[in-house]
């Protein structure tokens, strides 16, 4: 058995597989071992180019990830890939179907793919994801592929997580208002229009140009539009080749460390959020003054503010509100 | 979490059955990874493998079961993940689930079980730890 966390970190360090898997395990748990295995795992990190792959339902990401991954291997990158389905929010329980689209990439020795259920954490990843891309990164892999959950309007949390976001669209999904209204299209840095060999696609990739050029003329990086057909595999060169000028352009322009800031910041504020929620917890175990604390926001003896604050002041104590 | 990988080994084409399963373990609150159709035993335990799974539910209604289980298994004992608690379903005679047993199959589950089994079945031996 893998228990022991010397042994996995030299493990994932090697690449193998079973260790890979085991430590994502860990990480998934969010329990202490998880933490203990990021920090140890941390220094390993910080190669990879981890790339972003986002969208609405329907459009084909995992088809394109499965082109996208034998194309990134022809090139001889070794490809980690994390896809994300949502968990259920009435059990819990989730299908994660990602790998069905994926089976001609995932048997490769040089790719590793992993389906992670959101677990309740919303803005398209799991909390876990964090963690993962660091064990990748750690691992070996030249290129992190993170798709996201089925993506609508508002879950643009992977743009602090990747370096390139590929934002991915189809023919015939919305007017050309669904393109300006803000959330998933301000953070693409390549926009794909998948199913190009539809009717509409050229159509589709104007909106998106005429998107972009409403006040973004002034932007460094202007966003290529990549026509693809993933089901077949047109456009993967393409798309290769549009994500490694992005690389070039950030390392040219040092955002690649400014990014490195941003995920770090936005590691705080989750850090954070995990912390006000275990306090939370805590203060659920105790019915009794749980049930008074609702009862005086109930009926405005206090404001829902001021038992936050209680519950939260409590947790720095180390107990459950009302306990000594 | 319990993580379960539903797989269908085989040529047979037919994944009702195991599409039911998975909805009804995914409403039980696990997790499910779900691969689809024709897949080779390589394939099943390489996938087993990274989404190191708690359980590995085998369908299989081709009768082809002789040969792909063992072959499964073997890869399974080869990857030390002896750990993974594999289930058989679909249609598998009487005469064979001794073999199956055998194999390593923890369990066979014949058509008209009730999903609830399975769901029980796999909370009494896997520990969901988170």
């Amino acid at each position: 058995m893998m228990t022991d966390l010397q042994d996995l970190v030299e493990g994932i360090g090697r690449g193998r597989k079973r260790a890979v898997a085991r430590g994502l395990t860990w990480i998934e748990r969010d329990s202490d071992q998880g933490k203990d295995l990021v920090r140890a795992l941390f220094p390993m990190a910080g190669k990879a180019h981890i790339v972003g792959i986002t969208g609405a339902p329907g459009v084909g990401k995992s088809t394109l990830v499965n082109r996208l991954t034998l194309a990134l291997r022809n090139r001889g990158y070794r490809v980690g890939i994390l896809a994300v389905d949502p968990s259920s929010p009435f059990t819990g329980g989730a299908i994660l179907g990602d790998r069905i689209r994926m089976q001609e990439s995932v048997m490769d020795q040089g790719v590793f793919m992993r389906s992670l259920a959101s677990r309740g954490h919303l803005g398209g990843l799991s909390r876990a994801t964090f963690g993962a891309v660091t064990l990748l990164d750690a691992a070996g892999f030249d290129c992190i592929l993170i798709e996201t959950v089925g993506a609508g309007q508002s879950e643009v949390e992977i743009m602090q997580l990747a370096h390139s976001t590929m934002v991915v669209l189809a023919p015939g999904l919305g007017d050309d208002i669904q393109a300006i209204k803000a959330g998933i299209l301000e953070i693409g840095q390549i926009f794909i229009v998948n199913k190009a060999d539809r009717e509409g696609a050229d159509h589709t990739a104007r909106a998106i140009r005429g998107m972009l050029t409403l006040g973004m003329q002034h932007l460094e990086w202007f966003p290529p539009i990549i026509k693809t057909v993933a089901e077949s595999g047109e456009g993967m060169e393409d798309v290769i080749a549009a994500i490694e000028q992005h690389r070039t352009y950030l390392k040219d322009s040092g955002r690649l460390e400014g990014i490195r800031d941003s995920q770090t910041r936005h590691l705080i504020e989750l850090a954070v959020q995990d912390w006000a929620t275990r306090a939370l917890r805590l203060a659920e175990q105790n019915e009794t003054v749980w049930r008074a604390l609702r009862e005086a926001v109930a009926v405005g003896k206090a404001d829902a503010a001021d038992a936050a604050k209680e519950i939260v002041d409590s947790a720095q104590r180390g107990g459950a509100p009302g306990g000594a | 979490m319990i993580r379960v990988l539903v797989a269908k080994p085989g040529l047979d084409g037919h994944d009702r059955g195991a599409k039911v399963i998975a909805r009804a373990l995914r409403d039980a609150g696990m997790e499910v990874v779900y691969t689809g159709l024709h897949q080779t035993p390589e394939q099943i335990v390489d996938a087993a493998l990274q989404e190191d799974v708690d359980v590995l539910a085998l369908s299989i209604l081709s009768g082809a079961h002789p040969t792909l289980v063992p072959r499964i298994m073997d890869l399974v004992r080869e990857n030390n993940m002896d750990d993974m608690l594999v289930l058989l379903g679909g249609i598998i005679p009487d005469d064979d689930v001794d073999n199956m047993m055998a194999a390593g199959i923890a369990r066979v589950f014949g058509p008209g079980t009730d999903t609830q089994d399975i769901v029980d079945y796999i909370r009494e031996r896997v520990p969901d730890d988170d």
